[in-house]
């Protein structure tokens, strides 16, 4: 089963400050959790975003096109990467976002995939 | 040549300074701190008095008691720091060495104790205690500690010095608490300590910095014991670090695999320290009031003896445990002992009336081992997999997909 853990995190700005120093440490503190990830065999992807700042949002809901530059809502705290893993159950996902990180400044969103589209086709998470 | 003569004085006046620093910093900053509750001004004077002696040693000679030279520079800077600009010491700092070799810090008391308790305080976030004390009573700094925790350096620094800014705004005062309540307050203290010692279980596998930190936490255990004086909690927490540590090199093979304790290589078990966690132990034995360390202790020391302990016997202290301390660690021990002594099936009942280990990791891989010794393949197969799934720390995974192999070699 696929369960996306979502970080969500203050963003460096203003009142956030991120030195190179703390900024080097993630980065290590990162890679040693995506090779243990790796190693277990449950790791699918990882992906850090940049900052909601370089976020576009395109829309067609209204009719017209909207596209908006900024992210979908200004929030204190925004998306800031996205780790997906497979594993059986959200049991075992808890037991991986325990270990991420990002859960050390942030908030770690659990959230199940409901369909993957793999091999040309959709196919259930399970 | 007098530039080779200085250059040789200041290195070996490094060396005694860097000596000093290990062997005292706990001890001199607790004296400091206690004065005015701020541990961070105290560590800054302290860290002070060192960059002064290395200044001063080199061209002055090493004063004979360096701590009293110390602990005094660093207390007069700390309560310049502290106190008002109207209120700082009038007395000029005089660094000359003679003037402090009359000062005795044996007569100075130890207030390493009242600073244990201090970090362990019930005020001070569980999370951050241990850290706290590996900080303040040992002298590491904040990338070593984080680095232990597989946590950012400045994440931990953050924590530590937020912990400090409360202990200092909230005042919680440097004492050791009387004894009435000392029964609520100490197993704090003893749990901060353990908890140096039981970092790697909680974390994925990482640095090899944890290791190092496994001896200080037995330095740590040890010196709670001595200052404490009569407490035989403390006495069977050292000794059961004692005894964990005797067995660090053979917890895991060459391959990166976990070796459970009836496989272990005894001969790379280290005689030393079992024979130092039996003498503690014996000692805290003789003090005549049973806890849950010591319990813990005669366990490790019931499996470290020549003779393969007797299922019961260690059965007993299992009950005795749980019956102290009914963690769900402790209960799942208590079920694999049971299937010891009476079979397997008699194990998984027991396991089956644990409450809330559905997401414990040693519950599902206990029920696996149990459900395969029964020949019950299937089931042991998903219990495996769920144990394995809740697994992240590598040696433990490696070792227990070889078992589920064991188990269904054809599987997948």
């Amino acid at each position: 089963m696929h369960y996306s853990l979502l970080l969500h995190a203050p963003e460096p700005g203003e009142d956030v400050q991120v030195s190179p120093e703390m900024m080097a440490e993630f980065e290590t503190a990162f890679d040693l959790y995506a090779k243990e990830l790796d190693g277990a065999g449950v790791l699918v992807s990882i992906d850090i975003l940049q900052p909601s700042s370089v976020s576009t949002t395109v829309s067609l809901r209204e009719g017209s096109l909207r596209v908006q530059d900024g992210p979908f809502a200004a929030t204190k705290e925004q998306l800031a990467g996205s780790f997906v893993i497979d594993v059986p159950d959200l049991d075992a996902a808890l037991a991986w976002a325990e270990k991420n990180p990002g859960a050390q400044y942030g908030v770690i969103e659990i959230r199940p995939s409901s369909l993957v589209y793999r091999d040309g086709g959709w196919l259930s998470s399970n | 040549m007098a530039v080779v003569e200085l250059s040789a004085a200041r290195s070996s006046a490094g060396a005694r300074a860097e000596q000093v620093a290990r062997a005292s910093y706990g001890r001199l900053l607790a004296i400091i701190a206690a004065q005015t509750g701020d541990i961070a001004a105290a560590e800054d004077a302290l860290g002070d008095a060192f960059e002064r002696a290395l200044a001063a040693w080199p061209h002055d000679g090493v004063p004979t008691n360096p701590e009293a030279w110390l602990v005094t520079v660093a207390r007069r800077r700390h309560l310049d720091t502290v106190k008002s600009a109207a209120n700082r010491l009038s007395a000029p700092l005089d660094l000359q060495v003679a003037a402090f070799d009359r000062i005795d810090l044996e007569a100075i008391p130890d207030k390493r104790l009242e600073l244990m308790f201090v970090c362990a305080h019930p005020a001070i976030d569980a999370a951050v205690r241990t850290p706290l004390m590996l900080q303040t009573v040992l002298g590491f700094d904040a990338a070593f500690i984080a680095q232990a925790y597989a946590v950012p350096a400045t994440a931990m620094a953050q924590r530590l010095v937020r912990a400090k800014r409360r202990i200092r705004l909230a005042r919680v005062p440097f004492v050791v608490p009387l004894r009435d309540d000392m029964p609520a307050r100490l197993p704090f203290v003893l749990e901060a300590v353990y908890g140096a010692y039981a970092i790697d279980w909680q974390l994925v596998s990482g640095p090899k910095v944890r290791d190092s930190l496994a001896a200080e936490a037995l330095y740590l255990a040890k010196t709670l014991a001595v200052l404490l004086g009569d407490e035989p909690e403390a006495l069977g927490l050292a000794a059961l670090i004692a005894f964990s540590l005797a067995r660090a090199d053979a917890r895991v093979a060459a391959d990166g695999c976990l070796v459970p304790l009836a496989e272990q290589d005894r001969t790379l078990w280290r005689p030393d320290l079992v024979r130092e966690g039996e003498t503690l132990l014996r000692r805290a034995h003789a003090l005549g009031r049973v806890g849950r360390f010591q319990l813990e202790a005669a366990m490790q020391s019931a499996q470290c003896a020549a003779v393969r302990p007797d299922a019961r016997a260690l059965l007993a202290l299992h009950d005795a445990l749980v019956r102290v301390s009914p963690t769900l660690g402790a209960r799942v021990a208590r079920a694999a002992v049971i299937a010891e002594c009476d079979g397997p099936r008699a194990g998984l009942d027991e396991l089956q009336k644990i409450d809330g280990a559905d997401r414990f990791q040693p519950a599902w891989a206990t029920r696996a081992h149990l459900l395969a010794a029964l020949g019950e393949t299937d089931a042991a197969a998903s219990a495996f997999a769920k144990a394995i799934s809740l697994t992240t720390d590598a040696p433990s995974r490696l070792y227990l997909a070889r078992r589920a192999a064991e188990v269904r070699p054809s599987d997948r």
